[in-house]
C-alpha cells in the first residue's frame, strides 16, 4: 500500500515538474525534437557528404571537358556539348540496347522460372524449408568471386558447363565456346544472372501466395470454378503487386548490373556484353573522358529514376484494385 | 500450413505434392552444382581440376590452399638435393611440385581487409541507422516521406557514377585505398537499407513499453536505450547480417578505389594466378573461404531474407 502512494506521489511530482516546457526539457534531459535531429543528423551528413555531395560533383563535372588524369589542366565549361555527345554516340546507343536486351531476358526468365518455382515449393510438400534455403544461396554470394568461377566452368575443353552440355545432346564440348562467341557470350551471362537471381523473385512470390486466405480458394471451389480458373482470377491478380515488386528490385539492379559481367566477359567478346555500367567505367576510368562518362551517369541515373518512378505509380495503381 | 483437413479443398493431391517435391528438388540440384563445383576444385591438384572429362572422384589435396597462402617459386633438381629435409607438411607438399615457398601471398592481407571493412561499415551502419529509425518510427519528423524517399534513391545511382567523383573526393582528402574511406563509402551505400529495415522492426515495438518507462521516470534517452534496444535485438542483428554481406560483396568500388593497402577480398580472387594460367585450386579454395561465412548467415538469416532483400517492403 505504502508503495503505491509513493509511485503515485512521483508521477505526480513528475508531471508537476513537467509543466513548464523549458524546465521539463532541463529536468529530463533532450527534448524529443532535439533527439529527432540528433538522431537522424548524422545520418543524413553521411548521404550528403558521400552521395549528394558526388552527385552534384558529376553534374558539375558533366559540363566540364575535364579528364581525371590530367591533375594540372582547369576544367573548362563546355556547356550541354557532353550530353549532346553522349546521346549521338553510336557506342552508347550499342551500349543501351546490350542492357536492354539483357534486361528483358533476365526478367522474362526468372520471372517464368521465379513463379514456376514459388508455386511449386507453396504446395507444402515434405522438407520444402529445406529446399528452398539450397535454391537461395546463390544470390547472397559474391557477384564477383562467382562469376569468375563462372568462367571456368564455360571453359570450352574442360568446363562443367560444356560437358554437361555435350553429355545431354551430344555436341562435343570443345565444338562452342560460351564466352568467346560472339553469339553466345550475351546468353552466357543472362544464364548465370538468371541462376544467380531467380530465387530473388521466387522468394518474393512464394510471400505472396502465401499471403492468399485459404477460404478465397474454398469459396472458388464452393463456385465450382475450375483449377485453371482459379489460377488466373484469384491467384495471378493477387501474387500480381508483389511480383512486380520483386521486378522493379531486380531491373534496378540489372540496369546498373557491373560486378558479375565483368569478371564473366568484361564486356566481350568486342561489345556483344558490354553493359551500360561496365562501358561506363571504360569511358570513365580506362580512357579518362571524365566530364564525358559524367554525363553518361546522370544520364542513366535520370533514366532509372524516372523508369521507377512511373513504375512505382503502376504498382500503386494494380495494389489498390 | 493451415488448419486444413485431410478433405480440404486447398491440401494439394498427393500427386501434385510428388511432382513438386521431384521439380523443386531437380531445380536445386542444378542451382547447386556449380557451388559444390568451387568446393571439390578447392581440394584437387591442378591437373585434376583441368581433366577432360571432369573429375568427380579424386584423390583430395590441401595444394589449393597451400597455393593460395603462399608464394613458390620453381628450382632445380641439383638446388632441391642441397636443401635440408623439410619441416612442415606444406614445405613437403610444395618441394613435391619442385619448388620452395618464397614466402606468404596477399590472399592473407586482403581476406583481413574485407573483415575489417566489412565490420567496421556494418558497425557504423547498423549505429547510425539505428538512430535515424528509431527518430522515423517515432517523431514527427517534417518532410519524413520525403527523407525515407530521399534515403532509399540514394541507392538507384549506379555504383560506376557515383565512383567518379568519389574518385576524385578521396584523391583530394587522402583517403584513397584506405580502409577508413571505404568504410565510410560502404556505411554511406549501407545506410538507406539500414534505416528502411530497422524502421520496419522499430515499427513493430509496441509504444506503450516506451510510454510506460517514461511515466516511471525514464528520460527519452534511458527508455531508447533500455526498452527499445532489447526489443529491437533480432532486427538489429538482421539487419547487420545484411550490412555485412553487401560490404563483403561489394566489388565495383573495391575495384576502382582500392589497389593494395585496402583492396578487398572479390576483387584480389579472380587476379590468383598460378604458373601457365589462373590457378583453379587455388582460385577455388579462396572463393570456397569467401563464401562459407555468407552460406552460414544465409542459414541463420532465412527468416528475415525476405525483408532484407525488399528493404522490408514485404514481410511475413
Amino acid at each position: 500500500m505504502a508503495e503505491t502512494t509513493s509511485q503515485i506521489d512521483r508521477i505526480a511530482a513528475r508531471a508537476a515538474k513537467a509543466t513548464p516546457v523549458a524546465v521539463a526539457s532541463r529536468v529530463r534531459g533532450l527534448s524529443d525534437k532535439a533527439i529527432a535531429w540528433l538522431f537522424i543528423g548524422p545520418t543524413i551528413v553521411l548521404l550528403l557528404a558521400i552521395n549528394i555531395f558526388p552527385l552534384i560533383w558529376t553534374v558539375y563535372l558533366s559540363f566540364t571537358d575535364y579528364k581525371a588524369n590530367r591533375l594540372t589542366r582547369p576544367a573548362e565549361f563546355i556547356g550541354l556539348r557532353n550530353y549532346e555527345r553522349v546521346l549521338t554516340d553510336s557506342d552508347i546507343w550499342h551500349t543501351l540496347q546490350v542492357t536492354a536486351r539483357f534486361l528483358c531476358w533476365t526478367m522474362a526468365l526468372q520471372v517464368i522460372l521465379g513463379f514456376g518455382l514459388a508455386w511449386l515449393i507453396n504446395k507444402q510438400f515434405k522438407g520444402h524449408g529445406f529446399w528452398t534455403t539450397v535454391i537461395l544461396l546463390p544470390m547472397m554470394l559474391s557477384p564477383a568471386v562467382v562469376g569468375n568461377f563462372w568462367t571456368f566452368l564455360y571453359q570450352p575443353q574442360i568446363g562443367l558447363f560444356n560437358y554437361a552440355i555435350s553429355f545431354f545432346t551430344g555436341i562435343p564440348p570443345s565444338s562452342f565456346q560460351m564466352i568467346g562467341d560472339v553469339n553466345l557470350a550475351p546468353w552466357a551471362i543472362v544464364i548465370v544472372d538468371t541462376w544467380m537471381w531467380t530465387p530473388y523473385i521466387m522468394l518474393i512470390v512464394l510471400a505472396g501466395l502465401r499471403s492468399i486466405p485459404d477460404y478465397i480458394y474454398e469459396a472458388a471451389e464452393v463456385d465450382r470454378a475450375s483449377q485453371w480458373r482459379q489460377f488466373w482470377s484469384i491467384t495471378v491478380p493477387m501474387v500480381l503487386p508483389f511480383l512486380m515488386l520483386a521486378v522493379l528490385f531486380r531491373a534496378i539492379e540489372n540496369f546498373k548490373m557491373f560486378d558479375l559481367v565483368v569478371e564473366l566477359t568484361s564486356g566481350g567478346p568486342g561489345s556483344v556484353t558490354e553493359l551500360a555500367s561496365i562501358n561506363l567505367k571504360r569511358e570513365a576510368f580506362e580512357k579518362w573522358r571524365t566530364g564525358y562518362s559524367s554525363a553518361f551517369a546522370i544520364i542513366l541515373f535520370v533514366t532509372v529514376f524516372g523508369a521507377a518512378s512511373i513504375y512505382v505509380k503502376a504498382l500503386n495503381a494494380v495494389k489498390q484494385r | 500450413m493451415s488448419a486444413t483437413t485431410a478433405h480440404s479443398v486447398v491440401e494439394p493431391s498427393r500427386w501434385t505434392k510428388r511432382i513438386a517435391t521431384l521439380v523443386v528438388i531437380l531445380y536445386a540440384a542444378i542451382t547447386i552444382v556449380p557451388l559444390v563445383w568451387i568446393l571439390m576444385t578447392g581440394f584437387k591438384t591442378p591437373p585434376d581440376s583441368i581433366s577432360y572429362p571432369p573429375k568427380v572422384v579424386f584423390e583430395p589435396t590441401l595444394e589449393g590452399y597451400v597455393n593460395l597462402f603462399t608464394t613458390r617459386t620453381r628450382q632445380t633438381p641439383e638446388y632441391m638435393a642441397t636443401l635440408p629435409p623439410p619441416e612442415t607438411w606444406y614445405d613437403e607438399l610444395v618441394r613435391s611440385r619442385d619448388m620452395v615457398i618464397a614466402g606468404p601471398s596477399r590472399f592473407g592481407q586482403r581476406f583481413m581487409n574485407s573483415v575489417i571493412i566489412g565490420f567496421g561499415s556494418t558497425f557504423l551502419s547498423v549505429f547510425l541507422g539505428t538512430l535515424a529509425a528509431y527518430a522515423f518510427s517515432r517523431f514527427k519528423v517534417p518532410l519524413k516521406d520525403d527523407l525515407m524517399f530521399f534515403i532509399l534513391s540514394t541507392r538507384m545511382m549506379p555504383p560506376i557514377a557515383v565512383a567518379i567523383p568519389i574518385f576524385l573526393m578521396y584523391r583530394t582528402v587522402g583517403l584513397s585505398d584506405t580502409h577508413l574511406g571505404m568504410i565510410l563509402l560502404y556505411t554511406a551505400v549501407n545506410i538507406s537499407l539500414a534505416v528502411w529495415l530497422l524502421k520496419g522492426f522499430i515499427d513493430e515495438i509496441p509504444r506503450e513499453y516506451e510510454e510506460a518507462a517514461l511515466i516511471d521516470g525514464y528520460t527519452r534517452l534511458q527508455a531508447f536505450i533500455k526498452v527499445v534496444l532489447p526489443q529491437a535485438a533480432t532486427g538489429i542483428a538482421a539487419t547487420a547480417i545484411f550490412c555485412l554481406i553487401f560490404s563483403w560483396n561489394e566489388y565495383a568500388f573495391a575495384l576502382l578505389l582500392t589497389s593494395g593497402t585496402a583492396q578487398t577480398a572479390p576483387p584480389f580472387i579472380p587476379t590468383i594466378i598460378g604458373e601457365g594460367g589462373l590457378d583453379w585450386p587455388a582460385v577455388a579454395a579462396g572463393a570456397t573461404l569467401f563464401l562459407i561465412p555468407i552460406v552460414v548467415f544465409t542459414i541463420l538469416l532465412r527468416k528475415h531474407l525476405l525483408r532484407g532483400i525488399t528493404f522490408g517492403a514485404v514481410r511475413k
